[in-house]
C-alpha cells in the first residue's frame, strides 16, 4: 500500500482514464473495419479476466468455469436473439450465468478449495455435453444459427459491459463484501469466527462475477452466424483469462486489463499464422510469470520504479 | 449374459486405465500438492511415443515402448519437480499459496507440452493395428485383454512397492504428515520429486496402453484429466487405494452407460460427482 497517496497523481490517473474512455467511445466513428473488431475482442478478454480476478484474487479460489459461463451466453444469444431485443438478450445471459454459478457455488463452495477447483474444471465439458445431448434429442441438430448484430452494436455493448464490470469490481473491492472476501482468503476460519457468513459471501460474489462472463459470451455470439458446443465451450476461454491475470498482476484492477490487452493483441498477430506457436509462447510466459513475476508485470514495474526512486518506499 | 460379460470386461479395462491415471494424479496432489492439469498431456506423450516407435522402421513392440514411455515421462516428472515445483515451494509462504501457484504452473505446462506435440504431430487422429483379432467365444479383441492384464500387473506391482519397500513407506508417511515424516529422517524433497515423477510415469504407461486400443490425437489428454480428477475426489483426495477403486467404478459405469447411450457418459460421471459432493464429499476412502 502506498502511504503518501498524492492527490495530483490521482487526478492525472482519472484524467487519463477519461481520455481512454472518450477515445474508446469515439473509435467506431473515427475508423472502420478491423480496429473495432480487435478492440471488441480485447474488451471481451478484459471482461473475462477482471470478472475472474474479482473472485479469485481476494479468496484464492481458482474458478476454472469461465468458459462454461461464457459458452452459456453463446447459447442464450442463439435461442433468444432476434425475437427478443439485443439488450434484453444480454441481460438474460447475465441472469443465466448468475443462476448457474449460484447452483455451482452452493454445491461446492462450502467444501475445500480443491473441490471447487475440480468441479468447475469439469463444468465446461459437462455443460457442452448436456447441450449436445439436448440438441440431439430435441432439435436433432448439432449447431444453431445466431441472429447477427452489426460490428458497432457488438462493440458498444461490449464497451458498456466492460465498464460495468470494472465499476462493479471496483465497488465490490471497496465494500464490506470485498473486505470480507479478503479476510476469507487470508484465513477462512478466522473470518467465520468474526461473524462473516463465509459461504454466502463466496457464493454471491462468484455468482456476480459469472454474470459478466455470460454477458460477454452473448455479445460475441452475435458476431458469429453459426455456433455449436465445440465453438461455444472451449477450454481456452477458461485458461486464457487466468494467464492474462497472472501476467498482468492481480494486485489491482489495472493489472488484469493490461494483461488482457497485451495478450489479445499478441494473439491477433500470431494466432492466424502460427496458432500452435502462440499457445506455446503462452505456456512459457505463464510459467516464467509465476516463477519470476509473482505480482505480474505491473508489480514488476512498480518494483523497478521504486528502485529507481532510491528504494525509500517498500514495493507495494 | 455375453452382453453383461463384455460390459464387465470392457469396464474393468477402462477402469484399470482410469485407475492408473488417477493413482498418478492422486500421488501428485495427495503427496506433492500439485493439482496437475497437465497430467493428461503426458498420457498423450506416452501414447505418441508408442505410436511413433511402432510405426517407425524399428517397429518396436508396444509392450516394450510401454517401459520406454513410462521411463521417459518419469524422468520429465523428476526434472520438472526438482526445478519448477521445488522452486515454487521454496518461494511460497504457505501450502495454500503453493497449491494455487503450482496449479497455475501446470496450466503453463499444459500449453507447452500440448503445443510442442501439435507442432510435431499435428492434430489429426492416429492409430495402429495391434493384436486386433478376437479370442474364441468372446467379442473382446485380444489387444484389450492384453492391456487389461498389463494394468493388473502394474497395479499389483505398484501396490507392493507402496506397501513393502522403504520408499513406499516414506511415501505413505509423507501423505499423512509431511513435516513429521521429514523429522523422522525422510528426505522430503526426494520423496516429493519421486511421487510427482511416478505420477507422470503412470500417465505415460496409461497413454501407451491407450494407444494400443484406441485412436489417439494430440488433444486427447484433457478429457482423461477431467475423469481422473473426478476419480480422485470419488476415492478421497490423496488416497491411493481410493483412486484405484474409484477408477474401477467409473470405468464400469462408463462401459454400462456407453452400451446404452455413448454420449451420456460424461453426464453420468457428473451425476455421480454431484451426488458424491452432496452426500459424502470426503470420498470412499477419505478420512
Amino acid at each position: 500500500m502506498k502511504i503518501n497517496n498524492l492527490s495530483t497523481t490521482r487526478w492525472v490517473g482519472l484524467g487519463l482514464l477519461l481520455v481512454v474512455l472518450v477515445v474508446l467511445v469515439l473509435l467506431p466513428t473515427i475508423t472502420e473495419g478491423y480496429l473495432p473488431v480487435l478492440v471488441t475482442d480485447i474488451l471481451k478478454f478484459v471482461i473475462l479476466t477482471v470478472a475472474w480476478v474479482l473472485f479469485a484474487a481476494p479468496t484464492g479460489y481458482m474458478s476454472l468455469a469461465t468458459g462454461a459461463f461464457y459458452g452459456l451466453g453463446f447459447y442464450i444469444a442463439a435461442v433468444f436473439n432476434g425475437p427478443v431485443p439485443f439488450p434484453i438478450v444480454i441481460i438474460i445471459a447475465g441472469i443465466a450465468g448468475f443462476v448457474v454459478a449460484l447452483l455451482v457455488g452452493a454445491l461446492t463452495l462450502r467444501l475445500r478449495a480443491a473441490y471447487f477447483c475440480i468441479f468447475t474444471f469439469a463444468l465446461v465439458l459437462l455443460i457442452s455435453n448436456v447441450v449436445l445431448e439436448v440438441e440431439r434429442l430435441v432439435t436433432q441438430t448439432r449447431g444453431r444459427f445466431v441472429e447477427t448484430e452489426t460490428v458497432e452494436a457488438a462493440y458498444y455493448a461490449m464497451l458498456i459491459i466492460a465498464v460495468l464490470t470494472l465499476v462493479v469490481a471496483w465497488l465490490i473491492r471497496r465494500s464490506r463484501h470485498g473486505l470480507a472476501l479478503q479476510s476469507i482468503g487470508e484465513h477462512e476460519e478466522a473470518a467465520a469466527h468474526s461473524g462473516i457468513n463465509v459461504t454466502r459471501t463466496k457464493v454471491l460474489v462468484f455468482a456476480v462475477s459469472s454474470v459478466f462472463m455470460g454477458m460477454a459470451g452473448a455479445i460475441i455470439a452475435t458476431r458469429r452466424a453459426y455456433i455449436d458446443p465445440g465453438i461455444a465451450f472451449s477450454m481456452n476461454n477458461t485458461f486464457l483469462p487466468v494467464l492474462m491475470a497472472m501476467f498482468g498482476g492481480m494486485g489491482n484492477l489495472l493489472g488484469p486489463v493490461i494483461g488482457a490487452a497485451i495478450f489479445t493483441y499478441i494473439g491477433e498477430l500470431l494466432l492466424t499464422r502460427f496458432p500452435d506457436l502462440y499457445m506455446l509462447i503462452f505456456g512459457v510466459v505463464l510459467i516464467l510469470a509465476i516463477l519470476f513475476m509473482p505480482n505480474g508485470i505491473l508489480g514488476l514495474g512498480q518494483q523497478i520504479w521504486a528502485k529507481l526512486r532510491g528504494g525509500r518506499r517498500a514495493p507495494a | 449374459m455375453t452382453v453383461l460379460r463384455d460390459i464387465i470386461i470392457t469396464g474393468l479395462l477402462l477402469g484399470g486405465i482410469y485407475a492408473l491415471v488417477s493413482v498418478g494424479l492422486s500421488l501428485q496432489y495427495g503427496v506433492a500438492r500439485v493439482l496437475n492439469i497437465s497430467h493428461g498431456e503426458f498420457i498423450m506423450v506416452g501414447a505418441f511415443i508408442t505410436y511413433v516407435l511402432f510405426t517407425s522402421s524399428a517397429n518396436i513392440h508396444p509392450l516394450i515402448s510401454l517401459v520406454i514411455a513410462g521411463l521417459f515421462t518419469f524422468i520429465i516428472g523428476w526434472a520438472l519437480h526438482s526445478t519448477l515445483f521445488r522452486r515454487l515451494m521454496d518461494t511460497s509462504p504457505s501450502m495454500e499459496i503453493f497449491e494455487g501457484k503450482s496449479m497455475l504452473a501446470s496450466f503453463g505446462l499444459y500449453y507447452v507440452v500440448q503445443n510442442i506435440a501439435r507442432i510435431i504431430w499435428g492434430s489429426e487422429n492416429r492409430g495402429f493395428v495391434f493384436l486386433n483379432r478376437t479370442v474364441t467365444g468372446a467379442q473382446i479383441p485380444l489387444n484389450r485383454l492384453v492391456a487389461l492384464a498389463v494394468v493388473i500387473v502394474i497395479a499389483v506391482a505398484f501396490y507392493l512397492f507402496l506397501s513393502r519397500t522403504r520408499m513406499g513407506k516414506a511415501i505413505r508417511a509423507s501423505t499423512q504428515d509431511r513435516t513429521t515424516a521429514g523429522l523422522m529422517g525422510v528426505n522430503i524433497h526426494h520423496v516429493l520429486a519421486i511421487c510427482f515423477a511416478l505420477g507422470l510415469g503412470l500417465a505415460g504407461i496409461a497413454g501407451s496402453l491407450i494407444s494400443t486400443i484406441l485412436a489417439i490425437q494430440t488433444s486427447m489428454g484433457l478429457s482423461y484429466v477431467v475423469i481422473a480428477m473426478i476419480v480422485v475426489v470419488l476415492g478421497g483426495l490423496g488416497s491411493i487405494t481410493g483412486a484405484m477403486i474409484g477408477g474401477l467404478i467409473l470405468g464400469l459405469v462408463s462401459a454400462l452407460v456407453t452400451y446404452f447411450q455413448p454420449s451420456m457418459t460424461m453426464i453420468a460421471y457428473y451425476v455421480i460427482f454431484i451426488i458424491l459432493l452432496l452426500v459424502r464429499p470426503k470420498g470412499i476412502m477419505g478420512r
